[in-house]
């Protein structure tokens, strides 16, 4: 699709996506990526101010107890301390705020306070805030603070939690659960007596975090003198924090000034209110000097987010040939004391059961997701919510049945997968697929690794006592998400972005949008994007985001919304440019703009491609010459435009992973052999970015299935909050990730077509390696169904060691 | 002269020479050499990822080898030679690694990305022969949360190759 004649755009016999010097589909490096090689980033971290403090905090040591006498005098006599600040301190400027949305119906949260008052709730709470002249004497005058504490009983588990006649974390609340929804669609326990087979299993996901190589980091610059308050912070979404911050502080929304520097990693981490960076902007306002405050690595164990964190019941039902006749889950978390705020804790949850089942047909479903509080550091949304654990439960049950029927795993799937001809698509969850590719992606993905020979490699080794597996997992991927999602909940979240974009005087564009970069290379999509539908060359865009100063109002990046629904806006911005440009061309010519386009950076005649104008001619002459501009021109060389998808609640994608990998049942130690994705996000901006998501979300997916968990014991205490014992993918484990490509399904509700993909690698990786370690095992019929799958948990499989689970699954369905 | 001096307020001066140029900054004698570097002398290039010696986003060269600049302290340095991403961006050194890095996108957010060059430059100087394996295994102290690492082990095996025919 080219610009139509009504937008003033003259009709191209290509479109900017197969114009010559288009570079849409190009795999073009990332310009901003040259700073970051020479050491050139500006993280918060690297922020000094004139006059700037630092801030360090006491956190709490115990999971649960009642706060007694504070002392603070030793650690406010030491060297280079400014101030010593308790919760009741900066109470009056900062209140507490309550985690939840209105559309999630039912949830409740309990005020949250930026350091804690009368009691903790969970280990690393902030209690006191230490201000002084440098970091270390910050950190050293938190040593000398001395807090009575009256310790408590810990609510761990959240079975505990939800149990009849617990005691009630907050009291106002009634009772300890957060959120519970139930989905009940068609003719469920019909569907199960009539069942051929029906398998079943509990499914546990350890608590994970996000472990930004970056830690959190926050410098507050409050200047009394105009009112004006200054955020640099490690943020994906300055232009939430802003309004968030107005809401806080009763500052005017346009006196706040949000800048995301170079950020260290963020994947939902960086998204979230937190009471230590609350704290450090209450505590910039109150001494009208600028603030720093960066995490260390300790505390960021215990203060980041955690999240994943799940059981689930999982049932299935299927006909003797194979097909779903229902799912029914059952899922249960616990999310900490509190729901972070502004997005709450209950999305991952509702996710679970929103996308359980997402690729296939099946006509009955029953969920219910239930969210407990409890005594451990606060989870919420980290990159992919729900989806690893949706595509867990669904990927094993669906292997499951394979066995039950005899069938073969990738056979399984053809009969289950959505048709690729059978979109538009409502799901029995109510789930809307405008198109999606699974049957063409599992197709590519049998023939890219292929399959036959491999299952017949696994069989000659099985012979050998070498027990390798292969997993198969489908998904599906939520991306673009449309306003129907937190502002309709009432959060300041917005769901539509925008794209300003100039001409400047020496012809080159400068493009500034409201969406950020991590990383990912938004940036460098938004350039490609418009340097194509402009036709100049790449070098001459320069994009501007993460000041809420200087971009445009919009929903910042998460759930893989950047190229999707800012590059639409860019699109439509850079055409409008073009349409004004082309405008002041045929008024200097004389000649109708339709008959004029712009190639390789200059304006020429469409029908003969003679050239007539160096852009910056055009340029310099509306900005410095405009004497010379014939009467009744009014040369508008910014264009700014808007974009929210209102078609469908989420641009899904779809997609198919496989893992290859080897158990050693002596030992219970698995080795990555392989890993394969097939992906279908839409229009492809930039190959390269696309794969290098991919695989770095695989990476991060394996992570959570074979090493990472957030251990606790019973009274509450992480027992691996550091760097060297929680374990993360460093490079020599990890496989070599292989990469496949079908004919894509592009949004038709943009023009761009795009859809997100960062989500896309974790939401399948631990159900594809959780799938092969089973196929792996199948010889000893033992399976794993809990993440991470440590070596002493596939032993446990093995019956090497003693079964761990106790009771039950919760009873449901 | 001595390259370091314990001054009135605690403090110790201490002199070294950082990416070839003489310079002498003041730190607590707890003060390990990242923290040392970044304050004193602006090299905001090396970061602070764990400071317990684990994820490497610290990495700098101590007198021609790598080391965590975490787990150094600052006037161990006195007297030595320390190198930094600032020093070998300058230098031209690693130019066709960061050449690699750049065109295989083998960096998302940076934050990991000085510290695993210079481990890689290392493992190059070292190993000028090393194949993906053991690109792998001497990477392995670098932890990079955004790649997954197979495009930093391309990069890195990418100017590995070239440097070869280079040789030639």
């Amino acid at each position: 699709m080219s610009g139509s004649a009504a937008d003033g755009v003259p009709a191209s016999p290509l479109s900017y996506l197969d114009r010559p010097n288009s570079y849409i589909g190009r795999s073009v490096a990332r310009p901003n990526a040259r700073r970051l090689l020479a050491g050139q980033g500006q993280y918060v971290g690297d922020i000094v101010l004139a006059r700037m403090l630092h801030v360090a905090f006491y956190r709490s040591p115990h999971a649960h107890a009642r706060i007694g006498r504070i002392d603070v005098a030793a650690a406010a006599a030491s060297r280079e301390v400014v101030w010593v600040v308790t919760g009741a301190d900066i109470l009056g400027i900062c209140k507490p705020w309550v985690g939840v949305l209105g559309h999630l119906k039912g949830m409740k949260s309990a005020p949250q306070p930026a350091l804690a008052l009368d009691r903790v709730f969970a280990q690393g709470e902030p209690i006191v805030a230490v201000v002084a002249r440098s970091q270390a004497a910050a950190e050293d005058a938190v040593q000398k603070i001395a807090v009575d504490f009256e310790a408590l009983p810990p609510l761990t588990e959240p079975e505990a939690a939800l149990a009849e006649g617990a005691p009630v974390l907050h009291p106002e609340l009634g009772d300890n659960l957060a959120f519970e929804r139930r989905i009940e669609v068609g003719a469920v326990d019909a569907a199960f007596a009539a069942a051929a087979a029906v398998v079943e299993d509990t499914f546990d996901f350890a608590r994970q975090t996000g472990v930004t190589l970056e830690p959190r980091g926050i410098v507050a610059d409050y200047r009394a003198a105009d009112g004006r308050l200054t955020l640099y912070q490690s943020s994906q979404a300055p232009h939430m924090m802003r309004a968030l911050m107005a809401r806080q502080f009763g500052l005017p929304e346009s006196d706040i000034r949000v800048v995301a520097p170079d950020i260290g990693g963020s994947f939902g981490i960086k998204i979230h209110c937190y009471p230590d960076e609350m704290a450090t902007v209450a505590l910039a306002i109150l001494l009208k000097r600028p603030v720093k405050f960066v995490a260390d690595r300790l505390e960021s164990f215990v203060s980041d987010i955690h999240a994943r964190g799940h059981r689930v019941r999982g049932r299935m039902a299927v006909d003797a040939e194979g097909r779903i006749l229902a799912f029914v889950a059952d899922a249960l978390t616990g999310v900490g004391p509190y729901s972070a705020y502004p997005r709450t804790s209950a999305v991952e949850a509702n996710q679970v059961i929103n996308l359980i089942g997402g690729p296939y047909v099946f006509p009955a479903y029953r969920a219910r997701a239930r969210v407990a509080f409890q005594n451990k550091v606060v989870m919420s949304q980290y990159r992919a919510v729900g989806h690893p654990i949706a595509c867990t439960v669904t990927e094993a049950l669906i292997d499951r049945a394979a066995a039950a029927l005899g069938l073969d795993p990738a056979e399984m799937r053809r009969r289950n997968l959505i048709k690729d001809d059978a979109y538009p698509v409502t799901s029995a969850v109510g789930l809307k697929f405008e198109g999606l590719s699974h049957h063409r992606a599992l197709a590519k993905m049998l023939e890219m690794m292929d399959y036959e020979a491999l299952r017949a490699e696994q069989a000659a080794l099985r012979a050998r006592g070498i027990h390798r597996g292969i997993g198969l997992a489908s998904f599906i991927e939520i991306t673009n998400p449309s306003p129907a999602f937190y502002g309709a909940g009432g959060a300041p979240i917005a769901a539509q972005d925008g794209c300003a974009i100039r001409l400047d005087p020496e012809g080159g564009l400068t493009l500034q949008a409201s969406v950020g970069e991590q990383g990912q290379g938004t940036e460098t999509v938004l350039a490609q994007i418009a340097a194509s539908v402009f036709d100049v060359p790449l070098a001459r865009v320069r994009v501007v985001t993460g000041d809420t100063d200087t971009t445009p109002q919009g929903g910042d990046n998460w759930a893989s919304r950047a190229a999707g629904i800012a590059g639409e806006a860019t699109l439509q911005a850079t055409k409008a440019l073009k349409a004004n440009v082309l405008e002041i061309a045929g008024a200097l010519l004389q000649m109708p703009p339709a008959r004029l386009d712009i190639r390789d950076g200059k304006v020429v005649e469409a029908a003969s491609g003679a050239a007539r104008f160096d852009l910056a001619e055009i340029a310099r002459m509306v900005y410095f010459r405009t004497d010379a501009l014939p009467e009744g021109v009014k040369p508008e060389l910014m264009a700014t435009r808007h974009y929210v998808p209102r078609g469908y609640p989420f641009a899904f994608t779809n997609g198919v992973q496989a893992s290859y990998l080897e158990v050693d049942t002596a030992t219970g130690a698995v080795t990555l052999l392989k890993h394969w994705v097939v992906e279908d996000c839409g229009t492809v901006i930039n190959p390269l970015l696309v794969a290098e998501q991919l695989r770095g979300g695989i990476v991060q997916g394996i992570g959570g299935a074979l090493y990472e968990e957030c251990v606790y014991d019973e009274q509450g205490q992480m027992q691996n909050a550091n760097m060297a014992d929680y374990l993360v993918p460093m490079a020599a484990e990890m496989p070599d990730i292989e990469i496949g490509h079908v004919a894509g399904t592009p949004t038709a509700e943009s023009e761009l077509g795009a859809k997100g993909t960062g989500e896309a690698g974790v939401a399948a990786a631990p159900a594809a390696v959780l799938n092969a370690v089973n196929d792996a095992l199948r010889p000893f019929a033992a399976r794993v169904t809990a993440q991470p799958m440590t070596p002493e948990c596939i032993l446990r499989a093995l019956g090497k060691l003693p079964s761990r689970r106790g009771a039950a699954g919760p009873a449901f369905g | 002269m001595p390259s370091s001096s314990l001054a009135l307020d605690g403090l110790i001066e201490i002199t070294l020479t950082v990416n070839g140029e003489s310079v002498t900054g003041r730190a607590d004698a707890r003060t390990h050499l990242v923290d040392f570097l970044r304050r004193e002398f602006g090299l905001t290039g090396s970061h602070l990822g764990c400071e317990q010696g684990v994820c490497g986003a610290c990495t700098v060269r101590l007198d021609g080898r790598i080391v965590r600049g975490c787990l150094i302290y600052a006037v161990q340095a006195a007297g030595r030679r320390v190198e930094t991403i600032e020093g070998l961006s300058d230098s031209g050194e690693i130019a066709d690694l960061q050449a690699a890095f750049h065109e295989r996108n083998a960096l998302q957010c940076g934050y990991c990305t000085p510290g695993m060059l210079l481990t890689a430059a290392e493992l190059l100087a070292m190993r000028p022969n090393a194949g993906r394996a053991e690109i792998r295994r001497f990477l392995s102290g670098n932890f990079c949360r955004c790649t997954g690492y197979q495009a930093i082990v391309d990069a890195v095996d990418a100017t590995a190759k070239r440097r070869q025919v280079a040789r030639r």
